[in-house]
C-alpha cells in the first residue's frame, strides 16, 4: 500500500473578484501539481485568473466551540456601525 | 438516483425526546437549516450514511465516465467529440467534488476507491448499461442526467455544508450535459428514417433504466425517513420519479419519439402522467452486480488504478526528491 498524495486547499481569484475565494480542495504530490490540478478540476469555464494552493495540514481554523467567546462580544458593539448613529435629512455628506 | 438506497442503520425514526441531548441539538440545528460543517459534532449514524451517499455519488460520476468515454474516439464529427470530452471531464471533476465532500467526514480517498473496487461500496445502476450506438450518447445526456440534475438540485439545500457546496458546483455545469444529449437527440429525429430510428431505439432500451434511477418504491424505502429527517435527502424517489417523467414526456412529444410504455398516459385528475409499473427486479438484480456491464465496469476501473499506481509513487517521490534538495540549498 503506497501512501497517499496530501490534500491541498484550493483558493481561486476570479475575473472581477478582489480576493481569493476557497473552492474547495484536491489531492497533490506538490504545489506545482496541485496548481496544474487546480487549473483542470476548478477553472474549466474561466473561473479564475489566479490560483493559490495551501496544504490543508498547514490550515489552522477556529473550533465551532470558541464560537460564542469569538464573536459574542462584536454582537454588543453595535456602535461601530454608521447607522448607529442617526443623522439628520438637512445635514449632508455624513 | 446517483445514490439509490443508501443505508442509513435505522430501524425506525427517534422522537425529539428519545435523543441525546447532543443528538437533540443536532437535529434541532437542521431543523433550523443551519448547515453541518466538518468540525461540528454529529451523530455516528448520520456520518456514515453521508460517507455512504456521497461516496456512492462520486463513483457514479467516475464509473459514468465509461460508458461515454466509449465513444469519444466514434463520434460522428470533430465537434461533436470536442463536446463529448468536455462533458466527460466535467464527470471527473464532479467526482472529484464529491470525494473531497466526503473526505471531510473522516475518510480517506485511497479508502473510498478500495470500498468502490471491492464491491462495499456501489454506483448508481445506470452505468452498467452498454452504449450500443451513437444515440446512447444523446439519451444518456437527455434522460441520465436529467434525472440527475432532477435529484441534485434539491440535495443543494441539504443539511452537509461540503454535500450542498459540491451539489451547487455540479448543478451548475450539468445543464450543459442534458443540453448536449437533447441537441445529439434532435439532430438524429431530424435526420434520415434510420437516424431518427435510432434514436426510438436508444429511447427503448434508456427509458426504464433512467426511472429505476430514482431508486424504489417510497414504500419498500426503509431508510428515506432517516434521511428525510437529517435532511441528506429532500423529495422520495416517487416524487422525483413523477416530476422526471412529467418533464420528459413533452420532450419526447417534440422529438417525435414515443417513450416504451403503453400505459403513459396524462391523467387530468392528478395532473400528472401516468405510467407503467417498473421492473424493480431488474433493478435489484443490476445493484447486486449482475448488469450488463457491471464486470466490465469494476475491471476497468481497477485496471486504471492498479496502472496508474507506478505514475501515483514516481509523482510522490520526485516531490520528496524536490523539497530535500531545495532545504539543502536553503
Amino acid at each position: 500500500m503506497s501512501q497517499e498524495w496530501p490534500l491541498w486547499e484550493i483558493f481561486i481569484r476570479s475575473q472581477h473578484g478582489l480576493a481569493h475565494k476557497h473552492v474547495g480542495s484536491l489531492h497533490a504530490p506538490d504545489a506545482e501539481m496541485a496548481i496544474k490540478n487546480a487549473r483542470d478540476v476548478y477553472t474549466r469555464r474561466n473561473e479564475g485568473v489566479s490560483i493559490w494552493v495551501v496544504k490543508s495540514a498547514d490550515v489552522s481554523a477556529s473550533s465551532p466551540g470558541e464560537k460564542e467567546p469569538l464573536f459574542e462580544p462584536a454582537n454588543n458593539k453595535v456602535y461601530r456601525h454608521p447607522t448607529f448613529f442617526p443623522m439628520p435629512d438637512e445635514v449632508k455628506h455624513l | 438516483m446517483y445514490a439509490q438506497m443508501v443505508d442509513t442503520g435505522a430501524k425506525r425514526l427517534r422522537t425529539l425526546e428519545e435523543l441525546s441531548p447532543e443528538e437533540r441539538a443536532f437535529q434541532e440545528r437542521i431543523d433550523a437549516d443551519i448547515k453541518i460543517e466538518p468540525k461540528d459534532w454529529m451523530p455516528e449514524g448520520y456520518r456514515k450514511t453521508l460517507i455512504r451517499q456521497i461516496s456512492q455519488h462520486a463513483h457514479s460520476e467516475i464509473v459514468g465516465m465509461l460508458p461515454e468515454g466509449n465513444w469519444i474516439t466514434r463520434a460522428p464529427t470533430l465537434k461533436r467529440k470536442a463536446i463529448l470530452m468536455a462533458k466527460v471531464q466535467d464527470e471527473a471533476g464532479h467526482g472529484l467534488y464529491l470525494y473531497a465532500a466526503a473526505e471531510t467526514l473522516g475518510i480517506s480517498r485511497d479508502e473510498l476507491i478500495a470500498d468502490l473496487h471491492s464491491g462495499k461500496a456501489k454506483y448508481s445502476s445506470i452505468f452498467n448499461y452498454p452504449t450500443l450506438t451513437w444515440a446512447d450518447i444523446g439519451a444518456i445526456g437527455w434522460l441520465v442526467d436529467g434525472a440527475a440534475i432532477m435529484n441534485q438540485i434539491p440535495l443543494c439545500r441539504c443539511s452537509h455544508g461540503p454535500y450542498s457546496r459540491a451539489m451547487i458546483r455540479v448543478c451548475k455545469e450539468e445543464s450543459f450535459h442534458q443540453r448536449q444529449g437533447f441537441d445529439i437527440m434532435m439532430t438524429l429525429c431530424r435526420g434520415t428514417p434510420e437516424q431518427k430510428a435510432m434514436a426510438q431505439d436508444a429511447l427503448n432500451r434508456w427509458w426504464w433504466p433512467s426511472l429505476m434511477m430514482f431508486g424504489p418504491p417510497d414504500a419498500d424505502s426503509v431508510h428515506s425517513a432517516q434521511s428525510a429527517q437529517w435532511k441528506i435527502k429532500i423529495l422520495s424517489n416517487d416524487e422525483l420519479r413523477q416530476r422526471f417523467v412529467d418533464q420528459t414526456v413533452p420532450q419526447a412529444d417534440y422529438l417525435g419519439i414515443k417513450m416504451p410504455d403503453p400505459l403513459l398516459k396524462w391523467n387530468e385528475e392528478r395532473g400528472h402522467y401516468d405510467f407503467g409499473p417498473i421492473d424493480f427486479e431488474e433493478l435489484y438484480n443490476v445493484v447486486k452486480g449482475n448488469g450488463p456491464c457491471n464486470r466490465d465496469r469494476m475491471r476497468a476501473r481497477i485496471e486504471a488504478w492498479e496502472e496508474g499506481a507506478w505514475v501515483r509513487e514516481a509523482a510522490l517521490t520526485h516531490a520528496a526528491k524536490q523539497a530535500a534538495r531545495s532545504k539543502k540549498a536553503a
